[in-house]
């Protein structure tokens, strides 16, 4: 029998199937800094008999909006996210990555209107999901180092 | 009847094959008007915005004119001083407000995406007049109506681009617009300003082949059009990459002797060395008639977006 490194949680959220190595970027867009009031759990490198090696998050006592799920998928296309209520999984989902990133990403060409003073938000085009490339609806522009750039 | 009314234009790549055809053929029926020798009324009552964050006086002017010419009015600014724009208002609202006082807008503005932007902000159509280093559509047209106008068609040609083709914005956008229209390409640079990845990926998605080189030398003599540019310093983040390559191309009366005898010689303009003016008093030098050709094209396409005329 398998002994459990992580113990379950009662409420909250897990982020299974990361790509191994990014926990801490996804811990990042969820924004898990000083201020958090719950647990967070975090393995990493974990066998998985789909990928080989895999990354998993567990944040007690709160579920993720849509805006951050579609933020996890542009970093980890793989991963699922389950909501976890009363120790069950009461919703699984799979991340999937949106064609357009409306408000997730900042254009990294400082000289784009999306950068100044105006009343829009971001919005990248999803040209590609693999390998992930994204293009700025405004300026045109290809984004490099999409993780650098999440809102 | 044509689609075109009441539309924006933004991008060179939002026009089609058969838009940008229509607009050439448009243009070419303005030519006797945009000359003084027809007069047209065509747009009469009609109120064109010409709104120019940053200045320009080719651009500028030929809207202006284009639009006097078919009988309309324009009103507008010419660099932001004593506007609105310098107690801070965003583009968007200076839109919304100009929106009222026009039935289309002209901006030219020093940042990129700054047209589609305002386009989300008004009913009314708007024309990219240049976007910083992004797009300058019109220009494009003008570009692309030289050609035509000179060559008849585009299928087949050999249009050899020459410069800065890393942040030349003409050559990016009239790559793009060649490669819908079937011509081909030749793309001559210094190393460090060829030409951007993805614009050559486009090239070959369209299935068409290309040739790069760094030496005009090699490629003269197959040409049928050569679009020359002007290295712009302003474009450079080093300028010790600018002083590298500035001046790397001249076109001159030696380089000319293996020419085609049908070869025409194109540029965006102002020109600095790369081009002699020896070159002006030959056949081949078309960029003052490409400069006037601003005239028609701009007329023809007001006419289509604002539906003047039948």
């Amino acid at each position: 029998m398998r002994e459990l490194r992580v113990t379950p949680i009662k409420n909250g959220t897990v982020i299974d199937h990361i790509p191994a190595g990014l926990a801490l970027k996804v811990l990042k867009i969820l924004g898990i800094g000083d201020s958090v009031t719950s647990t967070v759990t975090v393995a990493m490198h974990v066998p998985s008999r789909a990928m080989g090696w895999k990354d998993i998050v567990k944040v007690e006592d709160r579920e993720l909006g849509s805006r951050e799920i579609d933020k996890i998928a542009l970093i980890a296309p793989t991963a699922t996210v389950n909501v976890i209520r009363n120790y069950n999984v009461a919703e699984k989902r799979r991340v999937t990555l949106p064609d357009r990133a409306v408000g997730l990403l900042r254009c990294a060409n400082p000289n784009c209107i999306t950068n100044a003073r105006e009343p829009v938000e971001s919005e990248f085009v999803v040209r590609s999901k693999n390998p992930l490339r994204v293009v700025c609806k405004y300026c045109d522009r290809e984004l490099e180092e999409i993780v650098a750039h999440i809102v | 009847m044509s689609g075109f009314r009441g539309r924006d234009i933004l991008s060179i790549r939002d026009l089609s094959r058969a838009d940008i055809e229509l607009v050439l053929k448009a243009a070419k029926k303005m030519a006797p008007v945009a000359a003084g020798t027809r007069r047209s009324r065509s747009l009469e009552g009609k109120i064109l915005a010409t709104l120019f964050y940053e200045p320009s006086t080719r651009t500028r002017l030929s809207f202006e004119s284009a639009m006097a010419r078919l009988g309309g009015r324009v009103l507008g600014f010419s660099g932001t001083e004593g506007t609105s724009v310098q107690k801070g208002e965003t583009l968007a609202d200076t839109i919304r407000m100009v929106e009222s006082y026009s039935d289309a807008i002209v901006l030219r503005h020093p940042q990129e995406g700054a047209a589609r932007l305002a386009a989300e902000f008004t009913e009314r159509p708007v024309i990219n007049a240049g976007d910083g280093a992004g797009q300058h559509p019109t220009q494009t047209l003008l570009d692309l109506y030289t050609i035509w106008d000179e060559k008849g068609s585009f299928q087949g040609q050999n249009v050899t681009l020459v410069g800065d083709l890393k942040y030349g914005r003409t050559v990016h956008s009239l790559t793009y617009a060649l490669a819908e229209l079937g011509a081909h390409l030749t793309f001559v640079s210094p190393p460090t300003l060829e030409m951007p990845r993805e614009i050559l990926e486009h090239v070959k998605e369209k299935g068409l082949t290309f040739r790069s080189t760094h030496r005009l030398e090699e490629v003269i003599r197959d040409s049928d059009v050569l679009y020359v540019t002007r290295i712009q310093r302003e474009r450079f983040p080093d300028p010790q990459e600018y002083e590298e390559v500035a001046g790397s191309y001249r076109v001159d009366e030696a380089i000319l002797r293996d020419a085609k005898r049908g070869l025409i010689i194109m540029h965006p303009l102002p020109r600095l060395t790369e081009i002699a003016p020896e070159v002006d008093r030959t056949k081949h030098a078309v960029y003052f008639k490409q400069a006037s050709n601003a005239l028609p094209v701009r007329m023809a396409l007001l006419d289509l977006i604002l539906g003047g005329e039948e």
